[in-house]
């Protein structure tokens, strides 16, 4: 893609990203959302972050790769755990990065 | 409930630009992350500035450097930048109720800054009757100048580091993603809506359909989420 056709999509992006922050503002200062539509709301950022994280982490080439030999396989797991115990955003990050870092390094041959 | 006079006052300012410090510190280093992906996707210094300008929204910013370098479509990036940032509905109608006197332009701009971190802290303040004009957008303009400057030093750190691979850098995203899905988990129910979205979108993609997988995968997933979720707990609020 040329970064004029970038820069186009940057602009849909931004509009896209846009409407569902400002509307809600404008029309409904008063009115509630309906329970079905605030659980599917809630429910689309794991959904969503999920239909990337797996197909991430166990496709490889268009074919599944459960191996020992998958570094981000492996990865996954510890940045997990710190996740899970700690709830901090930026020490699961650092932790993955240092594992995946490791695993090249050690034991790639 | 009595909004607070002298919308100009220094100090609201002040005690706005403090109380979005936490959020300046995340920002900063996930904005360099952005920077350098950004750049090692192909982006040029300008439109990787616009994105962190005009859509200002972190994940989804990440997600399309990612499809950017895999060479995905632009209609399919819109789309998931859409899916993506969906959620920003459930925000801004969260917080719409304390917004009722400000005028278009006003709640314009702020629903502009609107993002996961800034509501959680507007979100903590409303109630109180804490949100005098000066300090809501101090926090907001704080935090999105936090996010622009990341994304800067992440362009300069990027011209440096040409190669992310001994870095494990190519792993921020699965690692953001999977720190993400944790912290957003508040129902069991969602624990099932992330394993059936993921295989789901695992065996599609399998089955070949690219790129596309992702949005099918969330729209089937969310969905079976209500179904479980309104079965599961009969109504009480």
């Amino acid at each position: 893609m040329d970064q004029q056709t970038i820069f186009l999509t940057i602009l849909g992006m931004a509009l896209v990203t846009y409407l569902p922050r400002l509307l809600p503002t404008w029309l409904l200062s008063s009115r509630k959302l309906p329970r079905w539509l605030v659980i599917w709301l809630r429910n689309v950022p794991v959904a969503v972050l999920a239909a990337m994280l797996l197909p991430a982490v166990t496709v490889s080439g268009g074919e599944l790769y459960v191996s020992l030999r998958n570094t981000f396989l492996l990865a996954a797991f510890p940045t997990f755990f710190v996740a899970w115990k700690t709830r901090s955003l930026f020490g699961s990050v650092i932790t993955g990065l240092i594992v995946v870092a490791l695993v090249r390094q050690v034991l790639v041959p | 409930m009595t909004e607070r006079q002298g919308s100009s006052d220094r100090s609201d300012w002040v005690s706005g630009v403090a109380a979005a410090s936490p959020i300046v510190l995340g920002y900063l280093p996930i904005g360099m992350t952005f920077g350098v992906l950004g750049q090692n996707a192909g982006l040029s210094s300008f439109n990787i500035m616009m994105m962190s300008l005009l859509v200002y929204a972190g994940s989804a910013q990440l997600v399309a450097a990612g499809l950017l370098s895999a060479g995905a479509s632009a209609a399919s990036i819109i789309l998931t930048t859409f899916v993506v940032n969906l959620r920003h509905l459930l925000l801004s109608a969260a917080v719409a109720p304390f917004l009722k006197r400000w005028n278009r332009g006003e709640l314009a701009a702020f629903a502009y800054q609107l993002t996961d971190e800034t509501f959680a802290l507007h979100a903590a303040r409303f109630p109180s009757g804490r949100y005098s004009k000066a300090e809501v957008f101090a926090v907001n303009i704080s935090a999105q100048g936090a996010w622009l400057a990341g994304t800067g030093l992440g362009i300069l750190l990027g011209q440096v580091i040409s190669d992310v691979e001994p870095f494990g850098l190519d792993f921020v995203l699965p690692a953001l993603f999977i720190a993400l899905i944790v912290l957003q988990i508040e129902e069991t129910s969602q624990i099932a809506v992330a394993v059936i979205t993921g295989a789901l979108s695992v065996a599609l993609l399998i089955l070949g359909v690219d790129q596309w997988n992702v949005i099918i995968a969330t729209v089937i997933g969310a969905t079976i989420g209500v179904a479980l979720e309104l079965w599961t707990n009969k109504p009480s609020s």
